[in-house]
């Protein structure tokens, strides 16, 4: 089976600096891969290059054994999902009216949704929980509901791959565990490849199949999260002391902050004691 | 689960038969109701041609009347249209259709046609399209394509523009002291008192075939009023569509504003009312906005012709009369 994405050598960036410099990767299909990072590491730029709205200044991409300068926009459409960072809620449409436009890269310029498409939307907005909400505009929604309305329209595309950007960044604990618990669920059940931008490293420990750490536009690690959180390199790459340790419900790594209070006696115990993991 | 089924095409065609039948009585009414004091009664007789021995008022319903009516009805819906699309396209409420520059270039235009001794039409407004068109590839050109945010780059180019023929406007209007300067003023403040057939026929030939595009656009102009970044990731062609858009609806405006001068107001309020009753969904604002327009500029222009006891107001005056206090009684109940 072809790679979901695999970057060779990629330059890209905005303006005459390259963000992301010489990266090459491969993200297997139906996997749950997750990309973390410091700020301004890249991912961002990564995760636009990906999904076709950034253009690589050199090297190739390849979606799905493609090269992705072969697809147009609509024909990426149809394979990629994003679900942007922030969406827009000044605009009055409703919830259902967004999960439909999911069907847009399926439909002719001027063609109108069928009943077809109609089931679609529904089976989409039923997989997120929210069918409840149709007829909801898109201001009168929580951030929680926000996500997997965009998440729904996401699954309406019928894509092979989805991509997020920080999906749970402003959510409460429970809808944080619920937006991953739906992202596992639809690589399990409808065999997409989910990309996912995350700061939370524990939360991207215990969901990833694979884990990219990215660091001043390079992979810093890839692999399984034992093999990429481990203590020299997060502190290499974030800049700052971490402890890592292991999660009680499961055998990844976990990561734990250090107060700046307690960094001198921290690392006094580092020092004395074996490191972290 | 069971959703509703599309209900789009029964709305479209709900919506557009009751602002049909609104622009049909607007029509009507525009016809037969008029500064002439004769009794609509008459006019109604004479309209059909019940009257044979009467040549007067069919003349003055079917040359003078009934070719203004029309006027109105398709500038203010290009104007409705015009305003509907940059407030998706530049999202921003605010947008409307002078905002890029199309009135300080036609005005421009138009001045110096006058100030020629032309005709208003065709030379008057052959020179007040040129002029539009003009600024706005020049806006367009103009406008950094590069940088992030294209859309504030866009507006502003258009406003500076728009400045500098502000500027021209006032030399030219400074300098002139004779009766043509009267006419500038009409010009400037909007005016469809002189309405020939062929004119008539001219736009409608113009501006027909660019409804026909917006609306077969209406789709992407959802995406796009969601945000251009979203847009892209939903498979349009953004820039495509954009420019596209840009380019019909600049033409098409020019076209009805080299006939009419600079009616302002119809393309803010029209759209921002059609918005609220009707929702987001621009496959229903778009006939909606070229049919609630259309009747809405008549009113108007009725308004502008039998209000004033001698001669009449330029249709301007009406529409911003009207549209201020409106415009700001919806920006009080909504949230913009």
């Amino acid at each position: 089976m072809n790679p979901a994405v695999r970057l060779e050598h990629v330059h890209a960036g905005y303006g005459p600096n390259a963000i992301l410099r010489d990266l090459s990767l491969e993200v297997p299909a139906r996997s749950f891969f997750i990309i973390i990072g410091p700020n301004s590491a890249g991912k961002t730029t990564l995760a636009k290059t990906l999904a076709g709205q950034l253009r690589p200044q050199q090297g190739t991409v390849e979606i799905l054994g493609r090269p992705l300068a072969a697809y147009s926009r609509r024909a990426l459409a149809r394979r990629v999902a994003v679900v942007p960072q922030y969406t827009p809620i000044d605009v009055p449409f409703t919830v259902l009216e967004v999960v439909l436009m999911g069907r847009s890269p399926h439909l002719t310029l001027a063609g109108l949704e069928t009943r077809r498409d109609m089931e679609i939307a529904a089976d989409a907005m039923a997989a997120t929980q929210v069918s409840h909400l149709a007829n909801r505009r898109l201001h009168q929604l929580s951030g929680g509901e926000m996500q997997r309305v965009i998440i729904a329209r996401a699954i309406c595309q019928q894509p092979q791959i989805i991509i997020l950007d920080e999906p749970t960044a402003s959510l409460d604990l429970a809808h944080q565990v619920h937006i991953m618990d739906l992202l596992e669920q639809l690589k399990e059940t409808r065999g997409f490849t989910v990309i996912m931008i995350s700061h939370d490293l524990n939360l991207a420990a215990m969901y990833a199949d694979t884990l990219l750490l990215l660091h001043q536009g390079q992979v810093a690690a890839q692999g399984d999260p034992a093999q990429v959180l481990t203590y020299d390199r997060l502190e290499q790459t974030y800049g700052c002391v971490l402890l890592v340790g292991e999660n009680p419900l499961m055998r990844k790594p976990q990561v734990t902050l250090v107060p700046g209070r307690l960094l001198a006696s921290t690392q006094r115990y580092l020092r004395n004691n074996s490191r972290g993991t | 689960m069971n959703l509703p089924p599309p209900r789009l095409v029964q709305r479209l065609l709900a919506v557009s038969l009751a602002l049909g039948l609104l622009l049909l009585v607007s029509l009507m009414v525009g016809l037969l109701w008029g500064s002439s004091p004769t009794d609509w009664r008459l006019c109604l007789r004479a309209l059909v041609g019940l009257d044979p021995g009467d040549e007067v008022l069919p003349a003055i319903l079917w040359q003078i009347r009934f070719p203004r009516v029309v006027l109105a009805t398709l500038v203010g819906a290009t104007l409705s249209l015009g305003g509907l699309v940059f407030q998706a396209l530049l999202h921003n409420p605010l947008a409307e259709p002078y905002i890029l520059g199309i009135s300080g270039g036609a005005a421009v235009g138009a001045i110096i046609g006058i100030l020629l001794g032309l005709a208003p039409f065709p030379g008057v407004a052959t020179l007040a399209f040129l002029g539009s068109m003009g600024v706005m590839l020049v806006v367009i050109f103009l406008t950094p394509r590069e940088t992030g945010d294209n859309k504030n780059a866009l507006l502003l180019s258009g406003v500076m523009v728009n400045a500098l023929c502000t500027a021209l406007i006032l030399f030219f209007v400074t300098m002139t002291q004779d009766a043509r300067l009267h006419n500038i003023l009409y010009w400037l403040m909007g005016d469809l008192s002189v309405a020939l057939p062929a004119q008539i026929f001219f736009l409608g030939l113009l501006v027909l075939p660019c409804f026909i595009i917006i609306f077969l656009l209406a789709r992407p102009l959802n995406l796009l009023y969601l945000g251009e970044e979203q847009a892209g990731y939903l498979g349009l062609n953004v820039a495509g569509v954009t420019y596209l858009l840009l380019g019909v609806t600049s033409f098409m405006l020019s076209a009805a504003v080299c006939q009419s001068g600079l009616v302002g107001f119809v393309g803010l309020v029209v759209p921002h009312l059609l918005r609220l009753w009707l929702g987001p969904e621009h496959r229903i604002l778009v006939p909606a906005c070229i049919l609630g327009g259309g009747a809405y500029l008549v009113w108007c222009d009725l308004l502008a012709r039998v209000l004033p006891s001698q001669g009449e107001l330029p249709v301007g005056v009406i529409t911003a009369l009207l549209g201020a206090p409106l415009f700001i009684i919806l920006l009080q109940r909504s949230r913009l």
